[in-house]
């Protein structure tokens, strides 16, 4: 918009644009097996495509064309002019009315065409985006725990919000201007060409001029915007250290010092970030006086030449107008290829998650348990998360029906893993879990989970009703069903106290209920689900008395005559075990019946004398 | 925009800004007018010498329209940047006033992203504003004043197509925008729906319910993409619509300007300079509109920005505040009452107690009892909703919050750490600690076996958040950071919970002799931690249930026989 120029019929006036020439690009690591894995997605829709470039092609042919179509009028015109005052015939205005009709058509055309691409390209974006997501949602609940519990959940969300957004946005801009560009140019020249071919050298005469400078400046800034990324990611960081120790800056009265370090890091991220604004900000004033310099040439040359009879002028206007066309699609491309190379690297790490080996497939012969008795058998079980890191080496356990096991240790030491294994949540190494005899591998692993009730600390609700969240137990479940549940899980009463009782909606992290309050929604929706076997986790501090005492007594009842696994941090339930697997540093070190490990004299032992024989202990 | 007015201490440049811009856009408006005068007296009048004058004189209005042009780019990142920069450094100071409550009100993680995203965002648009869009009216105002120079009656032609255009634009924005502002609660919704999957992950397999989240995903999916192929549809309206308007006015104006010079009332080169002032003033109209797409994102950017400069700090320092007289560090609390802003309930009622020097003041209750707010009141993270918290005497409201601070060594529930090396994690406490009170406050806290285990021992980085220690060695290290302050009062918030109890012991007898002058207050979940202490001050919601020892509690305090009876077992507690 600095020079006098006319746009081609492109659409998108980029709303990433010129700016992402500046801008330091990701790069994909294997940018052609991608791009070809890409295209699968678009294969469906070849037809739409085609009729998209179909689309594209016919509106930038038109808005190419018109130029000329518009130099023949002005020539016309002039020339009418001319003859009028030479013999007092007036202009003929038949025959350019008949031009103006034409070009009217033409650029009618010209838009209709571009919108039929670009709504049409929207439909098959999206939808490409849709499938894209659908899949790679779906591979994600095929995935084993592992992948869950090394990726950051930040890096997967990330993927999905800011990688998703980037390919729909290549798809719905990128693709068909990087179609409207090519042909644009070809077009131009090939008008130009036809026009004259000395004025469409001095329009190639800036050519060179404004890729050496758009060269020279992207190269430049995307050094600066390195240092100001990098600036900032200390601010960044520093900000949220401080916000996040906020309660530590106040308490010791380090305001000054944190702010200090603040301004530092202001300041040299404003002295490296006005120089990266600047230079890439001059992409475009310096774009615009090339094609101000290719209009003044186009200008004087172009008069020299109808002065010389060489050409009409009509030729002048429309070679204005072509060599902003030209140039457009030149910078245009420049900055395409960046967002292509970059799209191909979301495009990547999404396929990244697709490629993510998935859970050891269920046995074609499952075998299937109804209502076991719960005998549980640990034989020989190795196992460990890292190769080289064994945890758990040659682990037998002889879990009777209704027995309860208490596993025990201090805060770390590992004591999910244990559900991990039951839950078939990670592979054994070795040996084998049984359940009534039947090894776990053997049956599906819905047939498996169906067996367990599971009640962690770290109570897992979701945005939906209080009903909705107890409901999750179990398929089907009626409201009679779930109220009965809260009854049992000793939540009834809670519940109805809130506003809307049943129906009140939980917010995420459902912020409104105390920590106790969801551990007994999360008891009830384990009763509703009527398991055989339970894997407990029993609160340590963050709930009060009364809840406590509640939340004892819901397990209670939950335990009564089925196998159970308890996570147990209270004294009576460690005495009322039937065994206790002592864990440290993720792996058992003991196990064995209260009364053994207090003989044996190890860790449980100095554990429960330190926890629990208070008494003896100094507080001060 | 209020925001706008932090732009004041630039007015000077933002003046300089629109001259040159100005003047920019007027040089690019000449160009054609120059070119007309090329064709009107060079070509058709047939002068060679016009031409090749005229043309260098095209060159010069070329170059000092860039240069003006690359200059005004200079200065508006000065600016752009200069006003981000003013804008983070009020906010952060701002924040680090704050008090718990003003933070918890907004959130620390939405006072992140307000410091960070939300004002890189309003300087984007500060920037864009300078450059762009003080550009377009310029370029308006100044095409029109030449197109009305050169032929008023053709330029009718505008006064006829400015309105069609800006009925186009804002009908399509218009539907546009509200769609965005639908497309992005769902963008939410997915967002949210995926992360308690990701969550929920052992729960939704343990109930067997990756189909049901299938489906639970895949309607938010569906729903998302709907509505962003309906947006796509209307914006795929806008550039062609925009351009079809566009040159069907320089069709208008071949036409009207052509029957203009078809009777000798115009000339052929005003004729092509005419169409050339149109499209410059159409192209600005567009671009503003496309830029204006910004404007909703920044401004409720802008919003949340203003919302934490407009936000007082509840707890200012006193105008004259008073000198502490004794140094002795009792901590007296008088009939306290203290409501959270909003709250119905009480978080503390009537609590009245003396903590003296070298005594171990423990306190005992359950969540939501009101342990850890009594202790930030001392602090004065909150002021009592009613009476008064004395130290050595003296209201904590009449003391400066440095110097009272500054008496106290503060152990948090969760130890909290900050990038850098261990010893400077440890010199938070006391900027000028020596690395033997470093060594000694870390051998106290139980910390120095781990720290000459890791690499470069008191010099080891600790990663942002304290990710590469454990639990129990963060909380090592936190204790480590308020010992060597060797603090008058020491106030610990539950904070042995993630020690193993081995070290749990050894720490507490290390610390003993250490604390022997100094007032403790400890909050504590455990009996255990608390049997020892001197006095023993038993909250229940908010209430003191009781004061004394382990053993009179026992016999006179209900509350506190409940709390030891869901702890130890019976026989244990005796």
């Amino acid at each position: 918009m600095n020079a006098p120029r006319k746009e081609t019929g492109s659409p998108g006036l980029g709303f990433r644009g010129l700016g992402a020439m500046g801008m330091p690009v990701q790069k994909p690591k294997n940018f052609k097996a991608t791009l070809v894995r890409f295209l699968t997605y678009l294969t469906p829709h070849r037809l739409a495509l085609s009729f998209v470039a179909l689309a594209a092609i016919c509106s930038t042919l038109f808005s190419v064309f018109s130029p000329k179509l518009l130099s023949e009028i002005i020539t016309d015109i002039l020339q009418g002019f001319i003859v009028h005052e030479r013999t007092g015939v007036s202009v003929n205005f038949q025959q350019i009315g008949h031009l103006i009709i034409l070009l009217c058509g033409l650029y009618l055309f010209s838009s209709l065409f571009s919108y039929i691409q670009q709504y049409v390209m929207a439909g098959i974006a999206q939808k490409t985006v849709y499938q894209l997501r659908r899949q790679v949602h779906e591979k994600l609940s095929r995935l084993p725990l592992q992948f869950y519990d090394v990726h950051p959940h930040g890096d997967i969300l990330s993927r999905f919000i800011n990688d998703f957004d980037n390919i729909s946005n290549t798809l719905q801009q990128s693709l068909t201007q990087l179609i409207t560009s090519v042909i644009t140019l070809v077009g131009v020249i090939i008008m130009m060409i036809t026009i004259n071919v000395w004025m469409t050298l001095v329009v190639f005469v800036t050519l060179p001029l404004s890729v050496f400078a758009a060269r020279f400046i992207a190269t430049r800034s995307q050094r600066y915007f390195i240092g100001q990324q990098r600036v900032l990611g200390q601010l960044n960081g520093h900000v949220e250290e401080m916000y996040t120790g906020h309660t530590i800056i106040k308490a010791f009265g380090l305001e000054k010092k944190s702010l200090a370090e603040f301004e530092s890091m202001n300041a040299s991220l404003y002295e490296v970030g006005y120089k990266a604004q600047f230079i890439s900000g001059i992409i475009m004033p310096v774009m615009g006086f090339i094609g101000n310099i290719g209009y003044v040439l186009v200008s004087v040359v172009g008069s020299l030449l109808v002065f010389n009879g060489v050409i009409e002028i009509g030729a002048i206007v429309a070679f204005t107008q072509y060599s902003g066309q030209f140039s457009q699609p030149i910078t245009q491309l420049a900055s395409i290829a960046n967002i292509i190379q970059s799209t191909m690297a979301s495009a990547e790490r999404v396929f990244e998650i697709l490629d993510e080996p998935e859970e050891v497939p269920d046995t074609t012969m499952p075998q299937e348990l109804v209502a076991p008795h719960g005998n549980v058998m640990f034989e020989q079980v190795h196992f460990s998360y890292a190769e080289d890191e064994p945890l758990i080496e040659n682990m037998n356990v002889d879990v009777k029906s209704g027995q309860m096991i208490a596993i025990v240790g201090p805060t770390g030491a590992g004591k999910t893993t244990i559900v991990n294994l039951l839950m078939r949540f990670y592979e054994l190494q070795g040996g084998f879990i049984s359940i009534d005899g039947v090894d776990i591998t053997r049956l599906t692993r819905e047939n498996l989970r169906s067996l367990f009730g599971m009640v962690l600390q770290d109570t897992w609700l979701f945005r939906g009703t209080i009903l909705e969240n107890i409901a999750y137990g179990r398929l089907r479940a009626t409201r009679e069903d779930v109220v009965m549940a809260a009854q049992a899980a000793h939540a009834d009463h809670f519940i109805r106290t809130l506003p809307d009782g049943y129906d009140t909606m939980l917010h995420e992290e459902a912020t409104d209920l105390s920590q106790g309050q969801k551990q007994l929604l999360t008891i009830a929706r384990a009763i509703l689900a009527n398991p055989s076997i339970l894997l407990l986790d029993e609160a340590t501090s963050s709930v009060d008395t009364r809840t406590e005492v509640q939340i004892q007594k819901a397990m209670q009842e939950l335990r009564q005559g089925k196998t159970s696994f308890v996570i147990a941090h209270r004294l009576s339930t460690i005495r009322d075990a039937d065994w206790i697997l002592v864990m440290n540093h993720g792996r058992v070190i003991e196990q064995g019946t209260h009364t053994q490990l207090m003989h044996d004299h190890g860790f449980y032992a100095s554990l429960y004398n330190s926890q629990f024989a208070a008494a003896t202990q100094e507080a001060f | 925009m209020r925001l706008l007015r932090y732009l004041s201490p630039y007015r000077w440049k933002i003046f300089v800004i629109i001259v040159l811009v100005f003047l920019q856009s007027l040089s690019s408006l000449y160009l054609p007018h120059l070119m007309s005068q090329i064709v009107d007296n060079g070509v058709l009048g047939h002068d060679m010498a016009t031409i090749l004058q005229l043309g260098g004189f095209m060159l010069v209005i070329s170059i000092v329209g860039g240069v003006c042009s690359i200059a005004a780019s200079y200065f508006a990142s000065k600016v752009s940047m200069g006003f981000g920069r003013d804008l983070r450094s009020k906010v952060f100071s701002r924040v680090e006033h704050y008090t718990l409550h003003e933070i918890s009100t907004i959130g620390t993680a939405s006072l992140i992203t307000r410091t960070t995203n939300d004002i890189t965002q309003v300087q984007q648009l500060a920037n864009m504003m300078l450059r762009m869009m003080v550009m377009a009216p310029l370029t308006a105002i100044g095409g029109i004043i030449m197109a009305v120079t050169t032929d008023a009656h053709l330029s009718l032609v505008i006064v006829g197509i400015l309105p069609v255009l800006a009925i186009a634009i804002f009908s399509i924005l218009g539907r546009a925008t509200k769609l965005f502002k639908s497309m992005q609660v769902k963008i939410d919704t997915l967002n949210r729906v995926l992360r308690e999957g990701l969550t929920g992950v052992r729960v939704i397999r343990s109930f067997n319910r990756g189909m049901f989240e299938n489906h639970r995903f895949d309607m938010a999916n569906l729903d998302l993409t709907s509505t962003s192929i309906q947006v796509n549809k209307i914006m795929a309206l806008m550039f062609p619509l925009m351009m079809l308007i566009i040159n069907f006015s320089t069709v208008a104006i071949v036409w009207f300007g052509g029957l203009r010079v078809g009777v000798g009332q115009m000339q052929i080169g005003s004729l092509m300079a005419f169409i050339q002032y149109v499209m410059q003033i159409l192209f600005s109209v567009m671009m503003v509109s496309m830029m204006s797409f910004m404007i909703p994102r920044a401004s409720a950017s802008a919003a949340r920005i203003n919302e934490v400069l407009e936000t007082e700090p509840e707890i200012t320092d006193p105008i004259n505040p008073k000198d502490e007289q004794g140094d002795v560090g009792l901590v007296e609390f008088r009939d306290v009452s203290f409501y959270y802003p909003g709250a119905k309930q009480a978080a503390l009622q009537h609590v009245s107690f003396m903590a003296q020097a070298g005594a171990v003041t423990a306190i005992i209750g359950g969540t939501g009892s009101g342990k850890s707010t009594l202790l930030h009141m001392i602090t004065r993270f909150y002021d009592a909703t009613q009476g008064q918290i004395l130290i050595d005497g003296i209201d904590v409201r009449e003391l400066s919050q440095e110097r009272l601070r500054a008496k106290m060594g503060y152990v948090p529930q969760q130890a909290v750490l900050f990038s850098g090396s261990i010893k400077e994690n440890i010199r938070y406490g006391k900027a000028d600690a020596t690395d033997d009170e470093i060594r000694h406050a870390a051998d106290v806290a139980q910390a120095t076996e781990f720290i000459s285990k890791m690499p470069d021992t008191f010099d080891a980085e600790i990663t942002q958040g304290g990710t590469n220690v454990s639990g129990g060695q963060k909380q090592r290290l936190s204790i480590a950071r308020a010992l060597v302050r060797r603090p008058r009062i020491y106030l610990f918030d539950d904070s042995f919970s993630a020690l193993d109890f081995k070290t749990d012991a050894a720490l507490r007898a290390a610390l003993k002799p250490e604390v022997l002058q100094s007032t403790v207050l400890i909050v504590a979940q455990r009996v255990s931690t608390v049997i020892e202490a001197d006095q023993i001050i038993v909250l229940d919601e908010g209430k003191v249930e009781g004061i004394g020892t382990h053993d009179t509690l026992l016999h006179s305090c209900n509350a506190y026989q409940e709390i030891v009876a869901s702890q130890l077992a019976k026989g244990e507690s005796a």
